[in-house]
C-alpha cells in the first residue's frame, strides 16, 4: 500500500484497515505506468445511429504524472475519461482498451466496477455543490467512501477523514467534519471533494474541470493545493479542462482533442511552445493573455484607491474634467434586493461612485457575490436604488416610475450572462431581436424585418437565422443574438453582464472581437462586467474592482494591471493563470506567496 | 426541412453577402462561425474554409442533432405522436365521442339510432338481455339490453356519455380560465396580490366538493318553489342541470391548476429573457401573455387534461350519491346509481356505463401522460438495446482493423 501522507503524525489509519475491495495490480511507485489506453472510442446512440463522441484515444499514464485533456465543449474529453469507470449514459458505449495495471476496464461488469470506483480511480467533479449530497455532513460523506471499501471502525474512519481534511487544508477539520456542504464556501467544498477522492488512496484521479466553477482567487488556492498534493500522492491525475492557463499551471503532458479526435499529444513544453496543429494554435491564441495590453511608459496617477482593506466605504467620486453628460453616473449609490415575503431586503452594493463617459468602456471585475451584476442590473432599472443618485444619459432614474422609464429604456441595452436563459425559447430569435424595435418605434412587417436583418448582418450571422429557435443555435450564436437585441435601438449605454463567461475560449475570442468592432462602430458607452481580468483588460479603458459590495479600486486599465494598489486587486491579478508554463511558474510563485502571506495574517 | 426557403425576406442576394462577410477578412479566421450555416441550409456550393479545422464543432452536438430545424412546438408534437399510450387514448376517446354524438344526435339533430327518446319504455325483447353479437356482428334490437320497464340501455348509455363529455369539457374550460388567471396574476405580481389570491385559493380548497354538490342539489330542487319562479324557469334549470353542475364543479376545482401555474410563473419570471423583455420596454401584459405563458403551456395543458379525467369520475361519483345529475337527465354515474339494485339480475345495466366511465377516464389520463412526457425536455427515447447492438456490430469490424476492439 502506498503511503498517502508521511508527515501525518496521527498515523496512517489505512494501514490497519482491511481492504474490502480488490486492489488491482498491487502497489505502485512513482514512474510506473498505471494506465494504458489504446484506441479508446466512445459512441452515443442518437436518433437511430451511432454518433462518435471520442475516437481512437491512445495514451500511457505514469504514477505521479498529470495528463491534461484539453478541448472545447463537445470535444469528447469528459466522456472519454468517464468511460474509464463506466460512467457513460445509457445510450453510450465505449470500445477499445484501457488497462489499469493490466486489468481491462472497458467492458467490466457493474460488480467489478464498484471495486474500482472510488477505490482505484476516483473523480473530482466540476461543481462541488451538486456533487456533494446536501443532506449529509461532509465528514459522513468521506467516511462513507472509506467504509465502502474498507473494514473500518467508525472511529478509525472518522480519524482518517479528519486527517484527509487536514491534508487538503480545511480550516479546523474537527469542527468542519460535522458541517453540511452549504455551510462551507465553494473552495472548501471543492477541497472536501478532493479529500473524498483521495480517501482510498486511488491510483488514478480524474479531475473534471475542477476549478471551472470557482472564482479566480479560489481557483488559485485549489491549484496550489493540487500541485502540493501531486508531490505527496503517488496517484496519476487526468485533468480535464478547457482553460489553457490551468493546463500551463499543472500539466506534464497534454492531449488536445477536437470533435472527438486527438489532434495533438505531447509534453507541456511541446504543446505550448511548438504547437503543430492549427486547432492547438488557435486555441492558444484565443486565450486572453493578461498583461498583453500593458504598456511600459509611465502614466500619470489618475487612480482612486482605497488601500485599507475591510473598511466600510467605497472609492470617492473622481474629479472630472470632461463637460460631456456622463452616460452613467452613480453618486453614492446603494442597491438592495427588495424584501420578499419573510426574507428581508438584502443590500448588495454600498457607496458606489462611478462615472462612465460617452463612448467609454469600463470593466467591472470582482468575484461572485461581490455585487457586480447588481450594479449592472440597477443601471438598467431592474433593481431599485435605495440611496444616492443614479443618472443615465442626464436622466435621473433614481425613483422613476415604470411609466417614466420608457424613454430611458430606449437608450440602454443589456447583454445577459447566460445565452441559454436570456432568449425566450418559444420565440424565433428574429422576434426576440425585433421586440425592442417594435415596442419603441412601432415598426412592423417588412420594415421591422429589414431592421432585424441589418442587425443580424452586424453581428455576422446569416439572415436566414431569424426564423430559428434558440435551442437550435450554439452558445456563441445565441450570445450574438443577445448582443443584436441589446443594440437594436442603438443605445447610448450598454451593460454587458459577463457575456462570454458561459462560452468556450475560441468562441469567446470571436464574440469579444465582434464586441470590440461593434463598440468602435456604434460608439456606445459600455460597462463590461466580468470575473476575468484578462478579458476586461482587452476591452476596457478603465477598470473598477469590486469586493463585498464596495468598489475598492478604480483606475485606468494599464495602471491597474501593471501596478495594483489594493491588496485584493493584487491577489486577483496574481491568481489569473497564464497559458505559458514558464510565465505561469513565475506567477505561481508570486501567487503562492500572496496566499501564504494571507494565511499568516489571518 | 429548413424554414429558410419560405422566408419572404431572404433574397438570392443573401448568399453572396454572407460569402462576402466571410471572405472580407481572410486573415482573421475568428470572424467566421463554423456553425453559421447549418449543413441543411448550406447548398453545398459553400466553399470550404481552409482554416475550418482550426475550430471545434461546438457544444451539445449530440443532442442538437435530434432537434435540428424544428420549432419547440414541433419537437413537442413529434414526441407526443411517438407516445403510444397517448395515441391509443386519443383514438379511443375519439371513437367513443363519435359513437355517442352520432347515435343520439345533439342540439335537436336526430342521430342514427332508432330510439331517440331514451326515457321511452318499450316491449321486453330477449328477456331484456343485450342483443349485441360480435360474430357475426349485429346490434340487434337492444344491443346493451333493456331495464325492467323496457327502456333501451344503448340510448341511455350514449346519452350518458354525451352528458359526461359535456361536463368534462365545460369543467375543463372553466378551471383553465380561472386557474390560469389566478395563478398568473399571483405568480407574476407576487406581494400583496399573491397573498390575497392565494389565501382565497386556500379558502376554496377547504370546501368539500361532495358537500357543495349536495347543497346545490338541494337548492336546485327547493329554491325555485320558495322564490315562486314560473314553471318555465324551473324547467330550464332542470333541463340544464348537468351544465350547472359542470359550472359549479369548475368553480371549485381550479385551485390545483392555479397553484401550479403560480409556481411556474414564479420560476419563469426570474429567467433572464423576462428581464430582457422588461429592459426592451415590454408591458406587464405583454410579458405575461407573450413571454411567460407560452413557456408555461406544458404545465397548463397537462394539468387541465388530468383535471378533466378526474371530472368524469367525480361527476359519476356525485350522481351515484344522488347529488349530481338528476332524472330526466341521464349520466353514466346516474345510470349506475339507478341500477345498483339490478346488479344481480340485470348486470349489463351496470357494466356498460361502468365500462365507458373507465374508457373515458383512462384515455384522458393517457393523453395527459403523453403530453407531460412530450413537454418535459428531459424525456428521452430509451434506445432499443437490439438496435444499438446491431448498429455497433457494423461499426466494430471497421474499428477492429486498427486492432483495438475488445
Amino acid at each position: 500500500m502506498t503511503t498517502l501522507d508521511k508527515e501525518n503524525s496521527s498515523g496512517n489509519h489505512l494501514q490497519d484497515a482491511v481492504r474490502l475491495s480488490k486492489t488491482i495490480g498491487g502497489p505502485v511507485n512513482k514512474g510506473d505506468v498505471i494506465l494504458r489506453v489504446r484506441d479508446l472510442s466512445v459512441n452515443f446512440w442518437v436518433n437511430g445511429s451511432w454518433f462518435t463522441a471520442a475516437k481512437g484515444l491512445t495514451y500511457d499514464l505514469k504514477a505521479g504524472e498529470v495528463l491534461a485533456i484539453v478541448g472545447e465543449s463537445g470535444s469528447g474529453k469528459t466522456q472519454s475519461a468517464m468511460s474509464l469507470i463506466g460512467l457513460l449514459p445509457k445510450n453510450g458505449r465505449a470500445t477499445g482498451s484501457a488497462k489499469l495495471k493490466d486489468t481491462e476496464l472497458i467492458g467490466m461488469t457493474i460488480g467489478q466496477l464498484q471495486h474500482v470506483r472510488g477505490n482505484e480511480i476516483s473523480v473530482i467533479f466540476q461543481e462541488p455543490m451538486t456533487a456533494l449530497n446536501p443532506v449529509y455532513t461532509v465528514g459522513f460523506q468521506i467516511v462513507e467512501t472509506l467504509r465502502t471499501h474498507f473494514v473500518m471502525a467508525p472511529s478509525a474512519a472518522k480519524a482518517r477523514a479528519i486527517d484527509l481534511m487536514r491534508l487538503v487544508e480545511i480550516p479546523d477539520p474537527v469542527d468542519s467534519f460535522d458541517k453540511f456542504p452549504h455551510q462551507l464556501s465553494g473552495g472548501q467544498r471543492q477541497r472536501i471533494m478532493i479529500a473524498q477522492a483521495l480517501a482510498c488512496d486511488p491510483k488514478l484521479l480524474i479531475a473534471d474541470e475542477p476549478t471551472t466553477a470557482l472564482d479566480v482567487t479560489v481557483q488559485g488556492e485549489i491549484l496550489k493545493l493540487m500541485r502540493e498534493l501531486r508531490e505527496r500522492v503517488t496517484a496519476a491525475i487526468i485533468l480535464i479542462t478547457h482553460d489553457m492557463g490551468v493546463v500551463a499551471d499543472m500539466a506534464d503532458r497534454i492531449v488536445v482533442m477536437k470533435d472527438g479526435q486527438v489532434v495533438e499529444h505531447g509534453t507541456s513544453d511541446d504543446i505550448f511552445n511548438r504547437a503543430q496543429h492549427p486547432y492547438t494554435k488557435q486555441l492558444l491564441a484565443s486565450v486572453p493573455h493578461l498583461g498583453s495590453a500593458t504598456a511600459e511608459e509611465e502614466l500619470p496617477h489618475a487612480r482612486l484607491t482605497l488601500v485599507a482593506e475591510g473598511e466600510q466605504a467605497g472609492v470617492p467620486m473622481p474629479e472630472t474634467t470632461s463637460t460631456a453628460t456622463p452616460a452613467l453616473l452613480m453618486d453614492d449609490v446603494a442597491i438592495e434586493y427588495p424584501k420578499q415575503g419573510r426574507r428581508a431586503a438584502f443590500r448588495a452594493a454600498n457607496h458606489i461612485n462611478l462615472r462612465i463617459d460617452p463612448g467609454e468602456v469600463i470593466g467591472l471585475v470582482g468575484e461572485s457575490g461581490s455585487g457586480k451584476t447588481t450594479i449592472g442590473r440597477a443601471a438598467v432599472a431592474l433593481l431599485p436604488v435605495v440611496e444616492g443618485r443614479l443618472i443615465i444619459n442626464g436622466r435621473d432614474i433614481t425613483n422613476a416610475k415604470p411609466s417614466e422609464l420608457k424613454p430611458f429604456r430606449k437608450e440602454v441595452g443589456i447583454v445577459f450572462q447566460d445565452p441559454g436563459s436570456s432568449l425566450n425559447p418559444r420565440l424565433p430569435v428574429g422576434e426576440s431581436i425585433g421586440e425592442p424595435i417594435m415596442l419603441h418605434l412601432g415598426l412592423r412587417g417588412s420594415e421591422l424585418s429589414k431592421r432585424v436583418e441589418n442587425l443580424l448582418d452586424s453581428v455576422q450571422l446569416p439572415r436566414s437565422m431569424r426564423n430559428r429557435y434558440p435551442h437550435e443555435l450554439s452558445g456563441g450564436q445565441r450570445q450574438r443574438i443577445g448582443i443584436a437585441r441589446a443594440l437594436a435601438l442603438q443605445p447610448k449605454l450598454l451593460i454587458a453582464d459577463e457575456p462570454t463567461s458561459a462560452l468556450d475560449v475560441s468562441v469567446q475570442a470571436r464574440v469579444l472581437k465582434l464586441f470590440q468592432d461593434l463598440q468602435a462602430e456604434y460608439g456606445f458607452a459600455c460597462m463590461f462586467i466580468s470575473h476575468d481580468l484578462a478579458v476586461v483588460e482587452m476591452l476596457s479603458q478603465r477598470i473598477a474592482v469590486m469586493r463585498h459590495g464596495y468598489l475598492v479600486e478604480v483606475g485606468p486599465t494599464k495602471e491597474i494591471v501593471s501596478d495594483p494598489q489594493h491588496p485584493y486587486t493584487k491577489r486577483l491579478l496574481a491568481a489569473v493563470p497564464v497559458p505559458d508554463p514558464a510565465e505561469q511558474r513565475r506567477r505561481r510563485e508570486l501567487r503562492d506567496a500572496i496566499i501564504e502571506q494571507e494565511q499568516i495574517v489571518s | 426541412m429548413s424554414n429558410d426557403d419560405q422566408t419572404p425576406g431572404v433574397t438570392p442576394e443573401e448568399q453572396p453577402i454572407a460569402a462576402e462577410l466571410a471572405g472580407e477578412t481572410p486573415g482573421a479566421a475568428v470572424e467566421r462561425d463554423p456553425l453559421g450555416v447549418l449543413p441543411d441550409a448550406g447548398t453545398g456550393a459553400e466553399p470550404l474554409d481552409p482554416t475550418d479545422e482550426a475550430f471545434g464543432r461546438g457544444e451539445g452536438v449530440g443532442t442538437s442533432k435530434e432537434v435540428e430545424g424544428l420549432s419547440q412546438g414541433q419537437i413537442v408534437w413529434g414526441r407526443f405522436i411517438r407516445h403510444k399510450g397517448a395515441m391509443g387514448g386519443i383514438i379511443t376517446l375519439a371513437v367513443v365521442a363519435l359513437l355517442a354524438l352520432s347515435s343520439m344526435g345533439l342540439f335537436g339533430i336526430r342521430g342514427w339510432w332508432r330510439i331517440q327518446d331514451y326515457n321511452a319504455s318499450g316491449n321486453i325483447v330477449n328477456g331484456a338481455a343485450p342483443t349485441l353479437t360480435l360474430f357475426p356482428f349485429s346490434l340487434g334490437e337492444h344491443p346493451f339490453g333493456q331495464d325492467d320497464i323496457g327502456r333501451d340501455n344503448f340510448s341511455l348509455v350514449m346519452k350518458g356519455i354525451q352528458t359526461s363529455l359535456m361536463v368534462m369539457v365545460v369543467l375543463g374550460l372553466i378551471t383553465l380560465i380561472i386557474g390560469v388567471a389566478v395563478g398568473a396574476l399571483s405568480g407574476y405580481y407576487r406581494g400583496r396580490t399573491d397573498t390575497v389570491l392565494m389565501r382565497f385559493t386556500d379558502l376554496v380548497i377547504t370546501l368539500p366538493v361532495i358537500v357543495i354538490g349536495a347543497v346545490l342539489g338541494r337548492l336546485i330542487n327547493t329554491l325555485p318553489a320558495k322564490l315562486d319562479w314560473p314553471y318555465s324557469a324551473t324547467q330550464v334549470i332542470r333541463d340544464n342541470l348537468p351544465l350547472l353542475l359542470a359550472v359549479v364543479l369548475g368553480l371549485v376545482l381550479w385551485t390545483g391548476l392555479a397553484r401550479l401555474v403560480r409556481s411556474e410563473f414564479l420560476t419563469l419570471r426570474e429567467r433572464e429573457f423576462v428581464d430582457a423583455a422588461r429592459v426592451a420596454g415590454a408591458s406587464d401584459w405583454r410579458i405575461i401573455s407573450k413571454h411567460i405563458l407560452p413557456n408555461a403551456v406544458g404545465v397548463i395543458i397537462v394539468n387541465t387534461t388530468l383535471t378533466m379525467s378526474a371530472a368524469v369520475v367525480l361527476e359519476a361519483a356525485l350522481s351515484f350519491l344522488g347529488f349530481g345529475v338528476k332524472p330526466p337527465n341521464v349520466s353514466l354515474g346516474l345510470l349506475i346509481s339507478q341500477y345498483q339494485g339490478a346488479f344481480a339480475t340485470r348486470p349489463w345495466l351496470f357494466w356498460w356505463p361502468g365500462l365507458f366511465i373507465i374508457l373515458i377516464a383512462l384515455s384522458i389520463n393517457f393523453i395527459g401522460d403523453g403530453l407531460r412526457d412530450a413537454f418535459d425536455p428531459r424525456t428521452k427515447k430509451i434506445p432499443s438495446q437490439r438496435q444499438m447492438d446491431k448498429a455497433m456490430a457494423q461499426i466494430v469490424p471497421q474499428g477492429a482493423t486498427e486492432g483495438g476492439a475488445k
